[in-house]
């Protein structure tokens, strides 16, 4: 899926920025060339309407960031249409194919691979073989050519070299043979995601990648999400730091209670009032933040005085 | 009886028929339970459908072993087929809760007074139905030592016993160490991150199922030959239970755990039962502690309390990995 991956830095990002300029940034906008298209999208748990969602499209090799208060509906919706979880209503399309009722298993093959937002690492098994385990197509995963090892050898060594790859440029190669089970936190997020990344996605989802990984590590991979994106991936992630979302997202999605209320790029959408509204309550007296200040500022600002 | 005479008949037993029955229904488990995570409490009901489809078809209806064995096979298949596709899209107890209850159907229809022509109600069917296949016997002589000793059938039973859990022992090996058995481990852990990296489990868990049913039929199937007879009683939920003390014993997912698991028990079991009746003939114990006619079940509470003391202080069983089991309480 990816193009080849020493295309000239920058050039799809300024590509992508260059054809997000032109979309009004309305809730549900419709992209230039989109990968996503999701319509009226709904699912409710019992009288709750966790996702209604009646428009959006995610642009083709952007990243783009679904960002909104905690129980938005941002995990749910994610679940829907990767079919781990049955909405109720909607009609959704990945590359031009639909996709509504497809098993989950079949979304990830057709390459929407998303993380989870409690990490799902298999715990027994080692950080390696973790990662091999997200290798697409592979001929040794067949019961009967299973049995005979020199049909699938070679692809496993493949398969290996390409992880261990993986495994270095996400800070893992040293516990590379360690049981996924005595990973961090944070190491366990960044495993999830290397895996994710051995399925050769054109399309990563991602629900809350930085939640728990340390400073200096978000930088580091803030950049590398910012290199995948010039290989063609599409990314479309949730995340509560709002500094991450500002620094490499394309375009910010906003859903409160369902729906989804804000979208624009990110320095437009933070000083969105109805995004304020959401996050911080209707009857706030922040200031708006007029001077790029974002929100994560401001609502560190009303912690640190209600500690004080 | 010396105590001579006690130590030959376990070590007998230790490598005998009924270890190789109990071995090959935990082989099965073991890729089911094991490495798949899938609760089967209906081994049992696996080796009924074998040790059935040898009797049904070769004594009643003249079949030659080895169609026999073929359509026993089939019938594995197809019971894993209809107990996996209702249940295994659901939750893991599910399947827990509709194979023993199926396993208990297979035996109440065995036993049932309707189709007593055909399989022989509570009593079986019994004759010398795999007479062919003993004709077949090279083996001069049965063996007697002071170590172990079989009679010529036995032996020819237990070696070919053995050939098969040997094949089996392999294909598990090549199999758990194979990008197929990687994903079953996986799905052991967590089903949902396997489906989200594009692996079709229900399909996994299938053949799984399937796979240590059809094991779990061979079971039977030595069963049947060894024994000459079959009888539906001989495949009630306590096969099953065995099954996985054997398993757990010897330490579930790992290759030989069944092999070493099933004849630890067996020797134990053989030991504990043949010393007692002999310490009780002897005067060693009182009758009036114990008579005769309970050491049947001491036996049990005192094996039972080996297993109980086993996974106290190794839960992993013989060859588990204990740095493995304490994953589990992160
Ligand atoms: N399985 C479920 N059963 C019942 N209610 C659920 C279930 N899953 C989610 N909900 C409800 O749906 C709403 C949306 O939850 P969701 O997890 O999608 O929120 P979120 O936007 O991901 O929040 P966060 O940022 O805290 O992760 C919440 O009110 C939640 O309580
Ligand atoms: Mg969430």
């Amino acid at each position: 899926m990816s193009d080849s991956p020493a295309a000239p830095s920058r050039t799809k990002a300024s590509g992508v920025k260059a054809a997000l300029a032109s979309v009004s940034p309305v809730p549900g906008a419709p992209k230039p060339d989109a990968i996503f298209v999701g319509d009226s999208i709904t699912r409710s748990f019992g009288g709750l309407a966790a996702v209604d969602v009646s428009h959006l499209e995610v642009q083709r090799g952007s990243i783009t960031a679904l960002i909104g208060p905690n129980g938005a509906g941002k995990t749910t919706f994610f679940n829907v249409i990767t079919g781990f979880d049955p909405p109720n209503t909607g009609t959704w399309s990945f590359e031009g194919s639909s996709l509504a009722g497809t098993p989950a298993y079949k979304v990830a093959r057709e390459g929407m691979i998303r993380t989870f937002q409690l990490t799902k690492v298999l715990n027994k098994l080692t950080v390696l073989e973790n990662m091999r385990l997200g290798a697409q197509g592979q001929s040794g995963e067949s019961l009967f050519r299973a049995l005979i090892p020199a049909i699938w050898r070679k692809q496993e060594d493949e398969i290996t070299e390409r992880a261990l790859g993986m495994l270095e440029q996400f800070n893992l190669f040293h516990v590379k043979d360690e049981f996924a089970g005595s990973l961090s936190g944070g190491q366990r997020k960044l495993l999830e995601m290397a895996r994710a990344m051995m399925s050769n996605p054109s399309m990563l989802m991602l629900d809350e990648p930085m939640a728990g990984v340390n400073p200096a590590l978000t930088q580091s991979l803030l950049e590398h999400i910012k290199e995948l994106r010039e290989t063609g991936i599409t990314i479309f992630f949730v995340e509560h730091d709002m500094d991450m979302v500002r620094d490499i997202s394309d375009w910010v999605i906003v859903m409160a209670q369902g729906s989804i209320i804000a979208e624009g790029p990110p320095a437009d959408v933070m000083r969105n009032p109805a995004v304020i509204d959401a996050y911080l309550g209707a009857h706030h007296d922040v200031a708006l933040t007029e001077s790029g200040e974002s929100l994560t500022d401001t609502s560190v600002s009303l912690t640190k005085s209600e500690e004080s | 009886m010396d105590w001579l005479t006690v130590f030959q008949n376990s070590l007998t037993q230790m490598i005998g028929v009924s270890a190789i029955i109990y071995c090959l229904a935990a082989l099965g488990l073991n890729i089911q339970f094991g490495y798949t995570g899938l609760l089967n409490f209906g081994q049992a009901g696996f080796a009924a459908i074998g040790a059935y489809a040898i009797a049904v078809t070769v004594a009643t209806l003249g079949w030659p072993l080895w169609l026999a064995l073929l359509f026993g096979i089939l019938g594995a298949i197809i019971f894993a087929l209809l107990l996996g596709i209702p249940t295994l899209r659901l939750r893991a107890d599910y399947l827990a809760i509709v194979t023993i209850a199926a396993a208990e159907i297979i035996r109440q229809v065995a036993r049932s007074v309707s189709l007593n022509d055909y399989l022989g109600g509570s009593d079986g069917i019994s004759g010398k139905y795999a007479a062919d296949w003993y004709a077949l016997n090279p083996l001069p002589v049965g063996i007697d030592t002071a170590l172990i000793r079989f009679s010529r059938n036995d032996l020819w039973v237990v070696i070919n016993g053995w050939t098969l859990v040997a094949i089996i022992v392999l294909l598990t090996w090549l199999l758990v160490r194979s990008p197929w058995g990687r994903v079953l481990k996986s799905i052991r852990e967590d089903e949902d991150a396997v489906r989200s990296l594009g692996k079709n489990v229900y399909l996994y868990k299938m053949q799984a199922l399937t796979l240590g049913g059809v094991i779990g039929a061979f079971a039977g199937v030595i069963f049947a030959v060894a024994a000459q007879s079959v009888q539906p009683d001989n495949y009630s939920t306590t096969l099953t239970f065995f099954a996985y003390a054997v398993l757990i014993l010897g330490g579930a997912a790992r290759v030989f755990g069944p092999v070493v698991g099933s004849m630890i028990f067996w020797f134990l079991l053989v030991f504990v039962g043949q010393a007692l009746n002999n310490a009780v003939k002897a005067g060693y114990i009182s009758s009036s502690i114990l008579r005769p006619d309970q050491v049947g079940q001491v036996q049990f509470m005192l094996v039972g309390l080996g297993l109980m003391a086993l996974m106290i202080f190794r839960p992993q069983g013989i060859f588990g990995d204990k740095k493995e089991l304490a994953l589990d309480e992160r």
